[in-house]
């Protein structure tokens, strides 16, 4: 047979017939396509959970924003700063200052217990008092219900997924921080990032209430620009009064998320690569027995004089066509069945409750796409040759 | 011998018998008011053109399939009114089923093939075993009794299917056309064997062929054409 | 059962077929066990929770501390049998990877209280008299290759040494084993008379204060009552307590992981319903294939019924084989303890999960024979005979 032509029009009739065959095996096609799609959506619905984990996170820092906390310390929660050294921090060179002085907001931090929604029992809610700066030193932040606190006054307000999944957090509703109850007077939205999961209220009430003193746990800082912070960070760790550690917020949050993404990770991937090697079985089995039931037009056809080469394309192309189908559909329900679902679990490190969605990424659709490709690949294969090794004769008479 | 005969040492009795086969809108009348005796001990050849309805009367008196109107008695019981879990035992008893294409298991061994209604009786296995090698020893293939079909020839496997037939001693032997897809040789051989069966063991046949070299081995021969017997061939 | 052989017979009539689909069925199984397992890491402090213990903690969060004070006024209150306590250390050792639980304790009323974790008396005699003695548990010795006698460095996140530094030193002096297969093994013990010495004065209210209190109640009846007690007790004081059942506080905390349950059971779900869709083609197509055969089968006289039963016999053997298999597989592989180096307190496949695993072969076996036999069973032997 000569020519790439004929090879490839070869090809094509071989894959025609098996594919007009499909109606006839309509069962084990059936299988083989549901078994990948059920892989695909699997991986990906698991895998979003880290995704959308850290996409919150990553979300809640940009490259010119600064975090400063205690040395030593690896969360907010475990840091402390007086008031001295949040002013030194805020008067550094590389901040960027706005009228009402330098865009730094210091801040502290603790845990509340509220009821999740969900389930009824209790919840380590973020609370966090911040000085006004901190409005400007996030990004999107927006109030989507009622008003901002009164500074100076016993209120909060509350981030929309925590307002979502924890009780009593519309607007009206009392809080009760520590012996007190404070009225929630708005909700704020921030583009996303990990502040709408928590509950704000003014520093120095949140002081009065919890016997802090003056002392804070970190300094949120907005920089001049992206390159300042080397200028900012060499200025803080030099200096002798202070005892600080100094990051992007971006690289913060993104360690914040490591234990849980870690552990989605290291368990998602061998959940879905042992239901990829089940799959491979069921596309085998499809693929088997799509051959041995066209056994007789096989070797009639290669009776006739078409080549190795074509049959074994030809199934190849058959087994990767249904489970591209199969990937395409598990994709599919992937997405619309788990994009944006909303869901909280514990921040190890700062040991309260993160809001987040279920996010699938265009990365792990692709990856579940490749997963497909090679389920159909190696499922494929064996028969391929099976198919293409076949003694012409024998073939021919069998019933 | 097993069961009770009618009057006269009828073992058989077709009466009036009509089957229709409703095919889409059409009606097709493969029996008319049909009537057929069959005397204990005989060996009856059932001869027609293809279409005649040789196959369905077979199926009738074999409780394999209802008449739209008529009766068919069988060894003094009325085959056409018993429930189909009733006949199913019923056939169990009474009748060994030899086929055209022999139809056995591939997946079992000869001995396993001709054991297989034995696995209906209350029979223990030592009892099982016995039967089968009487049977096996009867047709022949004492030394093929562990050989899967495909290793077996055609005449071969035909004659573990009339094993089959005869292991339970059925009132009853029922052939649709048994050497149909035999050479001449082979199917010689099991003419000769349903022969024996019939003179030395008093087994009570009824054949269907289309074959004159295969009804002559038998005692009486009728003839089937267009739904009705008759005693002598249709030109 | 002499009819085996013929379910058997049938089952090998098209081998590959045949391993294929018992491999799909061994794989699903292996899921299961494994998912079952890492469920049973992550919501299985529920079911160990002692049923006679509470848990007291501060009412408003989690991260604020109680007073010692109050040890003494609980252990006054009617019903409470013990009291113990324990305070979130927040260390690391070496790597902030290295995760582990390490709290400051009293000994003796410590391990009164938690009589599963098994301790050689030697051993508590020793920390009774070392004051930097730690005790720790054979999971996280084994890990890190620690022997008695060692001294391990930590690093507090929150309490600091009067020198500033965070690096506190302890001496092992006992490791200790769980009584039950979930017990957490991981945490390390040390003495809370030390610590309370030891640590900084910098957040002037923390000294003389603890994490949170275990209360033992002499009567499991009676814990809610107590429960009520002792918070009312602490009502309007400084720190307000909210005091309930070691399970509940687990279970709480479960919940706020996440619904672990409802995700294990949907890709459970998801992968069954594909198993469910190959084994039940595999079925039907063998059903198919054997028509005649299974006309031949009623002419010699099964009944419609037994006929029935042997198809159904034929897809729960190949149900029960490869779920056996899985099992047992995942059995296997989770008898290694934890595949994640450390992020799971246990990890083993609960003897109940591998009989519910059987219990779905089963089931399997059943919903992908049923039609086949159903259609087995209906065949007009006229018509199936022709189909030979």
């Amino acid at each position: 047979m000569a020519g790439p032509i004929n090879w490839f029009s070869q090809v094509a009739s071989v894959t025609k017939f098996g594919l007009l065959s499909i109606p006839q095996r309509r069962g084990s096609v059936a299988a083989a396509v549901f078994g990948i799609a059920g892989v695909v959506a699997v991986l990906v619905g698991v895998l979003s959970i880290a995704a959308g984990f850290r996409r919150v996170l990553a979300d809640s820092g940009s490259p010119d924003s600064a975090i400063v906390l205690r040395s030593g310390a690896d969360s907010e929660m475990v840091s402390g700063l007086g008031r001295e050294q949040t002013r030194i921090i805020a008067d550094a060179p590389g901040v960027a200052r706005g009228p009402g002085g330098a865009l730094a907001s210091a801040e502290l931090f603790v845990i509340i217990n509220l009821p999740k929604k969900s389930t009824g029992t209790d919840v380590n809610v973020p609370l966090r008092g911040v000085e006004p700066a901190a409005f400007q030193v996030r990004d999107h932040l927006k109030f989507v219900e009622g008003r901002p606190f009164t500074w100076g006054r016993n209120e909060v307000v509350v981030g929309v997924g925590a307002a979502r999944e924890f009780a009593g957090l519309e607007v009206g509703d009392l809080m009760k921080v520590g012996r007190y109850e404070w009225p929630v007077v708005g909700i704020f939205s921030a583009g996303g990032s990990a502040a709408e999961s928590e509950v704000w209220s003014d520093a120095k009430a949140l002081q009065d209430a919890y016997h802090r003193g003056d002392s804070f746990q970190s300094v949120y800082v907005r920089l001049q620009s992206p390159a300042a912070f080397d200028r900012f960070k060499d200025a803080l760790t030099t200096d002798p009064r202070l005892n600080v550690k100094v990051e992007r917020q971006d690289e913060y949050f993104a360690e914040q998320s490591t234990a849980v993404t870690t552990l989605i990770n290291l368990l998602g991937y061998p959940i879905a690569g042992l239901m990829a090697v089940g799959a491979i079985f069921g596309a085998l089995n499809t693929m088997y027995s799509s051959v041995a039931a066209r056994t007789r037009e096989i070797a009639t056809l290669r009776a006739l004089g078409f080549g190795r080469g074509a049959v074994v394309a030809s199934i190849m192309l058959e087994s990767v066509a249904l489970a591209l189908l199969g990937g395409v559909i598990g994709a599919a329900v992937a997405y619309f069945g788990f994009n944006g679902f909303h869901a909280s679990t514990i921040n190890w490190q700062s040991f309260s409750s993160l809001t987040f969605a279920f996010a699938v990424t265009r990365g792990l659709l692709v990856q579940g796409i490749v997963l497909a490709t090679l389920i159909g690949v190696l499922g494929g294969l064996l028969p391929a040759f099976r198919a293409a090794w076949l003694p012409i004769a024998s073939a021919l008479r069998q019933l | 011998m097993n069961g009770t005969t009618g009057g006269d040492g009828v073992l058989v009795a077709v009466e009036g018998v009509e089957k229709v086969f409703h095919r889409g809108s059409e009606d097709i009348h493969v029996l008319k008011d049909l009537h057929l005796t069959v005397p204990a001990g005989q060996f009856l050849a059932l001869m027609g053109p293809s279409g005649s309805g040789k196959s369905t009367l077979l199926n009738l008196i074999g409780g394999l399939d209802r008449p739209t109107q008529g009766t068919v008695h069988v060894a003094g019981e009325r085959v056409d009114q018993l429930s189909d879990h009733r006949l199913a035992s019923w056939r169990a008893r009474h009748i060994g089923f030899v086929f055209q294409l022999y139809n056995l298991m591939p997946v079992l061994t000869a001995e396993r093939n001709v054991e297989l209604p034995l696995l209906l009786t209350p029979l223990s296995k030592a009892e099982r075993r016995r039967h089968v090698e009487a049977a096996l020893a009867m047709v022949g293939l004492s030394a093929r009794a562990k050989h899967f079909p495909r290793t077996l020839s055609g005449g071969e496997q035909q004659r573990v299917g009339i094993a089959r037939g005869i292991v339970t001693d059925p009132t009853l032997l029922l052939c649709d056309e048994p050497t149909g897809d035999l050479d001449r040789k082979s199917g010689d051989e099991i003419l000769d064997l349903l022969q024996a069966l019939n003179r030395e063991h008093g087994k009570t046949i009824i054949m269907v062929t289309h074959d004159p070299h295969a009804s002559a081995r038998a005692s009486r021969t009728v003839y089937l054409n267009k739904g009705q017997l008759s005693s002598a061939p249709v030109n | 059962m002499k009819f085996l052989h013929l379910v058997w017979g049938n089952l090998m009539r098209k081998k590959l077929r045949t391993a294929l689909t018992l491999l799909s069925i061994v794989v699903a199984f292996l899921l299961f066990g494994f998912l079952s397992a890492i469920k049973e890491a992550l919501t299985g402090g529920v079911s160990i929770a002692g049923a006679n213990r509470l848990i007291v903690r501060h009412k408003v969060s989690i991260i604020q501390l109680l007073p010692y004070s109050y040890k003494a006024r609980m252990e006054r209150l009617p019903g409470v049998a013990l009291v113990t306590h324990q305070t979130w250390f927040g260390g690391i050792y070496q790597d902030p990877k290295n995760f582990f639980m390490q709290c400051p304790v009293d000994p003796e009323s410590f391990l009164a209280m938690f009589p599963e974790f098994l301790l050689p008396p030697a051993q508590k005699a020793a920390w009774l008299q070392t004051r930097t003695g730690a005790i720790v548990g054979r999971k996280t010795a084994e890990r890190f290759g620690w022997k008695v006698g060692d001294r391990v460095p930590i690093v507090s996140t929150i309490w600091a040494q009067p020198d500033g530094s965070r690096r506190w030193t302890f001496d092992i002096v006992g490791i200790f084993d769980g009584r039950e297969k979930n017990t957490d093994t991981t945490p390390l013990f040390f003495r809370y008379d030390y610590f309370d010495e030891v640590r900084e004065q910098g957040h002037s209210w923390d000294r003389g204060q603890v994490g949170w209190y275990t209360i033992r109640v002499s009567d499991p009846a009676q814990a809610g009552a107590v429960a009520k007690a002792v918070d009312a007790e602490f009502e309007n004081s400084s720190a307000e307590t909210k005091t309930e059942p070691e399970g509940a506080f687990v279970q709480a905390w479960v919940n706020q992981v996440g619904n672990i349950a409802l995700i294990t059971a949907s890709i459970l779900g998801a992968v069954f319903f594909t198993i469910l869709l190959v084994a039940g083609n595999t079925m039907s197509q063998s059903v198919r294939e054997r028509i005649g055969e299974l006309g031949v089968l009623k002419a010699i006289g099964f009944t419609n019924g037994q006929v029935l039963a042997m198809v159904l016999l034929e897809s729960c053997v190949l149900a029960l084989l490869g779920g056996g298999l899985g099992l047992g597989l995942a059995w296997l592989a989770t008898s290694h303890g934890d595949p994640t180096g450390g992020y799971l307190p246990m990890f083993f496949l609960p003897p109940r999960d591998l009989l519910v695993g059987l219990g779905f072969s089963l089931v399997l076996g059943v919903v992908t024979g049923v039609l086949p036999a159903l259609q087995a069973m209906r065949l007009r032997v006229a018509e199936a005979l022709r189909r030979m």
